[in-house]
């Protein structure tokens, strides 16, 4: 495809636990192209966090191994120095956590003139500060001349989310990666970091990668899904697809999980996502959860297969998933 | 800022205030009086309540403070007895010297504290890391006296390098450009030695924090910017990783000005160490008392030149 602007091959993103590595992110391949969104989704420790700092290769202790290709050039493989040209400006990240994201000693205008100095040289002081301005109104923050002299922790969170965000556009990035940009705010704060989101997606035509927990906010902002489990995308779909026809039992589980109007109890998937030390490398590795699948439906090597186009499933177990009803699963809990 | 500053100068006076009272009631409880001691004893008991009522000493003890701190402002500190000379005469001269050895090890102490922390930090758990952290060991585990011996012994005899004792050479003018370079070349020494010893601390500080540091959320911010890691390090490691050297600059300051008693003794330096020690040996207690006031002094002020270092680098302070 001619639209492509980032391929990830086979990446394996391992970290060193005493002597051994252990893979965080396991033989993960997928394709973005220009102006998507791909949406990420998984449960904490799914390694969703790992997939994006392995992108931007912010991992200080790690294994890549893999491809992952900006644009043609594989950043793996690529020199610190040339890595630095692109992070900041090809490529940019939006953070989790906006109250630790930014320097407290320095001013916010500061912070983000750092960015424009680093890869538009062309632009004098002058013509930082004017970008500078122009960008926190861009990201709906009234009275920029002030906030530009401004520190930290004189805003609010939701403020500085929102320089975090001027940040990472401020030099027009051909692809974007937000890393759960709202998990640390509250709800009503949540809604307008995604509305200001969803209307940069328009203005600064780039790919992103929207990595969140929330469901919601896939529905409404992706226009492709990927579900990671355990280091690993178990299913992957256009947004309508996954929504309407998921397999994958940890997806289903998911999706199941979401409350509903009239429902009494919300549906918990049994057990915890295993910790990279004691995640079985072998077999399927949703099995662990889901025991009454009969073990003989799940594959040696759970590999990907598409099942329509466009959509792809790891595993045949899905084929014989079915939740249990609630007494069956009461009485699986106690035994 | 300058709010802050304000109201941080504010709250000292109070504390000097204090001080001076505690120094006062100390002073007051030691036995005897100016009469007791420096009389003639043929004197008779009535003259001396005549000389007593002359000089307030029978007055209450609110009039005699107040007697006191008059006199304090004016910068009249009283008479030594062993020296016979005004107090504040005999310590201003003192004073230069032990500011001069404060400065000298201040900055030998920053010239190495700094460059060895940031090493230290940054390569963290490199051989050069262990190096630096096994010299700080030994830093700590070394009695600054022994150290000034040793340091005195090769430096000052063996070698011949620096001068083994006083402040200054004999028979130099006052005021003359040779009599200055000979003050500081007598501070080198001794100060060399303070800052050796001194340093440890400083390092382990700078480097646990910059080990702190750098595993912050805003060092990937920087990362993920593009900036290169020399860049990262410059202009955000280390400045957020010197706030607490900055907070420890002050008291750094007078630990110095009271803590030479050690190495001023072993190099027979005149600072007012050396000068504190002798009068306690000699019961010179005019000099005793103002010495403890100018320490406390120097304490408070100390804490005052902190806060408003940490007050320019730490924007976060200057708004409570």
């Amino acid at each position: 495809m001619t639209n492509e602007l980032l391929k990830i091959k086979n990446l394996t993103t391992s970290f060193r636990i005493g002597d051994e590595y252990y893979a965080a992110v396991d033989d993960v391949s997928l394709t973005l192209n220009k102006n998507e969104v791909l949406g990420i989704v998984g449960e904490s420790g799914s390694g969703k966090s790992a997939l994006a700092f392995s992108i931007m290769r912010l991992h200080t202790r790690a294994k890549i191994e893999g491809e992952i290709s900006l644009n043609n050039r594989n950043i793996v493989e690529m020199s610190k120095s040339k890595l630095n040209k692109i992070r900041g400006d090809e490529m940019a990240m939006i953070f989790q956590d906006p109250l630790t994201a930014l320097n407290p000693l320095m001013p916010i205008g500061r912070q983000i003139e750092e960015t424009l100095f680093l890869h538009n040289k062309r632009l004098g002081q002058q013509g930082r500060k004017k970008r500078v301005i122009e960008l926190i109104n861009l990201v709906g923050i009234p009275r920029a001349e002030r906030v530009y002299e401004q520190f930290p922790h004189e805003l609010s969170g939701g403020m500085r989310q929102r320089i975090i965000i001027a940040i990472a556009i401020a030099n027009d990035p051909e692809l974007l990666i937000a890393d759960e940009p709202t998990t640390a705010l509250d709800v009503t704060i949540q809604a307008q970091i995604l509305d200001l989101i969803r209307e940069l997606k328009e203005k600064i035509h780039a790919g992103i990668i929207l990595i969140t927990h929330d469901l919601g906010v896939v529905a409404e902002m992706a226009d492709r899904v990927a579900v990671m489990y355990a280091g690993q995308i178990v299913e992957i779909a256009t947004v309508e697809r996954l929504f309407e026809n998921p397999l994958h039992p940890y997806t289903r589980s998911l999706l199941n999980s979401v409350p509903t109007e009239g429902q009494d109890r919300l549906h918990v998937i049994q057990g915890v996502v295993p910790s990279l030390k004691n995640l079985p490398r072998t077999g399927c590795r949703f099995a662990e959860r889901i025991p009454w699948v009969d073990a003989s439906y799940h594959e040696e090597n759970p590999t990907l297969h598409e099942v329509e186009s466009g959509h792809f499933v790891r595993c045949t177990c899905h084929k014989h998933f079915y939740f249990l009803d609630k007494k069956e699963e009461q009485e699986n809990v106690v035994s | 800022m300058w709010k802050f500053i304000i109201r941080r100068l504010l709250i000292t006076f109070p504390q000097l205030v204090f001080l001076s009272v505690l120094v006062f009631i100390m002073a007051q409880m030691m036995p005897g009086d100016a009469l007791t001691g420096l009389i003639d004893p043929t004197i008779t008991a009535e003259a001396l309540d005549l000389q007593r009522e002359r000089l307030g000493l029978n007055n209450p003890w609110y009039i005699q403070y107040a007697d006191w701190v008059s006199g304090l402002v004016q910068g009249d500190l009283g008479q030594s007895f062993r020296f016979k000379m005004d107090v504040t005469a005999l310590i201003s001269e003192r004073v230069m010297n032990t500011i001069l050895l404060s400065a000298v090890s201040l900055i030998f102490t920053y010239i190495i504290a700094i460059p060895l922390g940031i090493v230290s930090g940054r390569y963290n758990d490199s051989p050069l890391d262990s190096v630096i952290t096994g010299y700080s060991y030994l830093g700590f585990a070394t009695p600054i006296f022994i150290f000034a011996l040793v340091m005195l012994w090769i430096f000052g005899f063996q070698l011949g390098w620096f001068p083994t004792s006083g402040s200054v050479a004999p028979g130099l003018e006052s005021g003359t450009m040779e009599y200055y370079i000979s003050k500081l070349y007598h501070a080198l020494l001794p100060g060399l030695s303070i800052a050796l010893i001194s340093v440890v601390s400083t390092i382990q500080y700078l480097r646990s924090e910059i080990v702190d540091t750098k595993q912050k959320d805003f060092i990937v911010t920087a990362r993920a910017k593009g900036a290169s890691e020399n860049r990262v390090y410059n202009k955000h490691i280390f400045r957020n990783s010197i706030l607490p050297i900055a907070a420890f600059f002050g008291w750094e300051i007078t630990s110095l000005i009271s803590g030479t008693v050690f190495v001023e003794s072993v190099f027979s330096y005149p600072g007012m160490g050396l000068l504190f020690l002798e009068s306690i040996m000699q019961r010179d207690f005019s000099v005793v008392t103002s010495l403890v006031l100018l320490f406390g002094a120097a304490s408070i002020l100390g804490a005052l030149l902190s806060d408003i270092i940490l007050s320019i680098v730490d924007p976060r302070i200057r708004i409570k």
